[in-house]
């Protein structure tokens, strides 16, 4: 298979045409928005903490790539559970390893909108996508 | 497979002309639909740039010596082919800057900020602008309280022009307008939006960034006061771009740059400018550009701008009749090719523009996907992103053969 089939893995559509944990959450604690001006991929992130300040849900928004989006699907889909200092640790390497594909250095942009977007919905300004 | 072109261009002999179009991509024939970004240069544009820094560089204007005269006569020179190439009168109409939109930069702030625009004057311009013909009249807006009008386009991708003459008063001083857009092809009635103008008494400014590349241009017919474009679109280097203008416009337009070569004399506080066209070409210019861009004018004088839009016209017309088949694909902008260059924006159900052009990319097909810096039409439109196939001198019918057989691969890929 040649370079496109492998940026177009099975993975990535599955997480494209069926998204998880995509929609509104009402009562969010966390909520983020961002996009890419270079392409306009748009992620929204919401995040719910419980009592003891983990995950207990999470959903995404947004509209782009079938990189950006599989890529916001992909990552809702590490968090429930989590504490809000593993969240924190929650990084490129591990979304990329989830990902799987290669990357040029554009589409490494749309892979990491949503990673930038649950770090602005941390507080934490530096951009993941530099 | 593509039925025999008539015979318009010798595609092959122009093929063979551009080193690039040798190589291949990821061992795929290279197939460059996105000229309206940045044309391919022929060797001929490549050898004059190379020869003037291998055999005769030197700054011009200043050096008494032999090399430095040759250099001079080689840049103006170009000056002069650029002011036939365009209709223009003489050669002191032609400005040469680094872009089209530095030359709309040199408009909006030379003669609408430090100018001819007062608070409450008004500027026309059109929703399919590129953002080089849109931001630089925001200046003016924000430092000298101009009011901003824009004309809509109708669904089709041509403007309203009965809108237009409603935008019109004695209160318009500028009308802008591309003469053909990046994103839809349509060639704008420039002809009849400047007649108009001036019938107000405005002046106006053409965006031919887009259009200059493509097709006969005669400035004097036109009616255009100022008119800018770019080298690079059109087989010149990056880098070098012209800004034509009638000399009363030229005259009342003061320069950007300040500093060599755009003064007569300096003294400490104080300085008096140098003549039209120099007074815009302060510091030293970019001379290989500038002959480069000679040489791309005289290889498309010699294929000859009616055959290139001719040979543009047929292959546009083919591929909105073979796009125009595929199912879950929309095309964007006039169908007619008369009122058409050879820009198709297009989107595919279910795919997103760039996820487009990287499965075109694999099959080594260079289209652009994104907003093509004209948000404000894109918003228009309400489309996020279109993917864009644009053609030049050098494709043919089977580069729109291949661009279609990839876009059945992405709906392969996405169905």
């Amino acid at each position: 298979m040649s370079a496109a089939y492998d940026l177009y893995q099975e993975q990535i559509l599955d997480h494209y045409k069926r998204p998880r944990n995509k929609g509104p959450l009402p009562g969010a604690t966390l909520n983020a928005r961002d996009s890419n001006p270079l392409c306009g991929d748009e992620v929204v992130l919401h995040v719910k903490l419980n009592g003891s300040e983990q995950v207990s849900d999470v959903r995404f928004e947004g509209q782009g790539c079938a990189i950006s989006q599989a890529s916001a699907s992909m990552l809702t889909t590490m968090l429930k559970g989590l504490t809000t200092s593993e969240l924190r640790a929650v990084n490129r390497e591990a979304l990329l390893k989830k990902l799987g594909i290669p990357l040029s250095a554009v589409r490494l942009k749309c892979a990491l909108l949503s990673l930038h977007v649950l770090r602005l919905a941390l507080g934490e300004p530096k951009d993941v996508r530099a | 497979m593509a039925k025999p072109a008539k015979v318009l261009l010798n595609v092959p002999a122009i093929k063979a002309d551009f080193p690039i179009l040798q190589r291949k991509v990821r061992d795929k024939r290279l197939v460059y639909l996105d000229s309206a970004a940045t044309s391919q240069k022929p060797k001929q544009v490549i050898d004059a740039t190379s020869d003037f820094y291998s055999r005769y560089n030197a700054n011009v204007h200043r050096a008494i010596y032999e090399l430095g005269e040759e250099a001079t006569r080689e840049y103006e020179g170009a000056r002069e082919k650029i002011a036939a190439f365009i209709g223009a009168k003489s050669p002191n109409e032609i400005v040469f800057t680094k872009s089209t939109t530095e030359s709309l930069n040199i408009v909006a702030y030379g003669y609408g900020l430090k100018g001819k625009i007062q608070k409450g004057d008004e500027i026309v311009g059109t929703v399919m602008e590129h953002h080089s013909n849109h931001v630089p009249w925001h200046f003016v807006k924000d430092h000298n309280g101009a009011v901003l009008k824009y004309v809509d386009v109708n669904d089709d991708g041509t403007l309203k022009m009965e809108q237009y003459d409603d935008l019109l008063s004695k209160r318009t001083k500028i009308v802008t307008v591309a003469l053909c857009s990046n994103v839809l092809g349509t060639i704008n009635p420039v002809k009849e939006i400047a007649k108009r103008a001036h019938e107000v008494g405005a002046i106006c400014v053409v965006d031919a960034a887009q259009a200059a590349p493509h097709m006969s241009i005669d400035v004097r017919d036109l009616g255009a006061d100022f008119l800018a474009f770019s080298g690079h679109k059109m087989l010149g280097p990056t880098g070098i771009g012209v800004l034509y203008g009638t000399p009363e416009s030229l005259e009342a337009t003061e320069p950007l740059l300040g500093g060599g070569e755009m003064i007569r004399e300096v003294h400490l506080g104080r300085a008096a400018w140098n003549d039209v066209p120099y007074k815009f070409e302060g510091g030293t210019p970019n001379i290989a550009g500038a002959i480069g861009l000679g040489v791309a004018v005289d290889y498309l004088t010699k294929l000859g701008m009616e055959a290139i839009r001719a040979h543009e016209m047929e292959i546009t017309q083919y591929a909105l009749e073979k796009i125009g088949r595929l199912k879950g694909v929309t095309t964007y902008g006039p169908k007619d090719v008369k009122k058409k260059a050879g820009v198709v924006s297009f989107t595919i159900d279910n795919a997103h523009p760039h996820d487009i052009a990287s499965i075109l990319d694999v099959e080594g097909i260079c289209i652009r996907s994104g907003h093509h810096c004209a948000q404000p039409l894109m918003e228009r439109f309400d489309l996020p992103a279109t993917a864009r196939a644009s053609f030049y001198v050098y494709n043919d019918l089977e580069d729109v053969d291949a661009l279609v057989s990839g876009m059945k691969r992405v709906q392969e890929v996405f169905a």
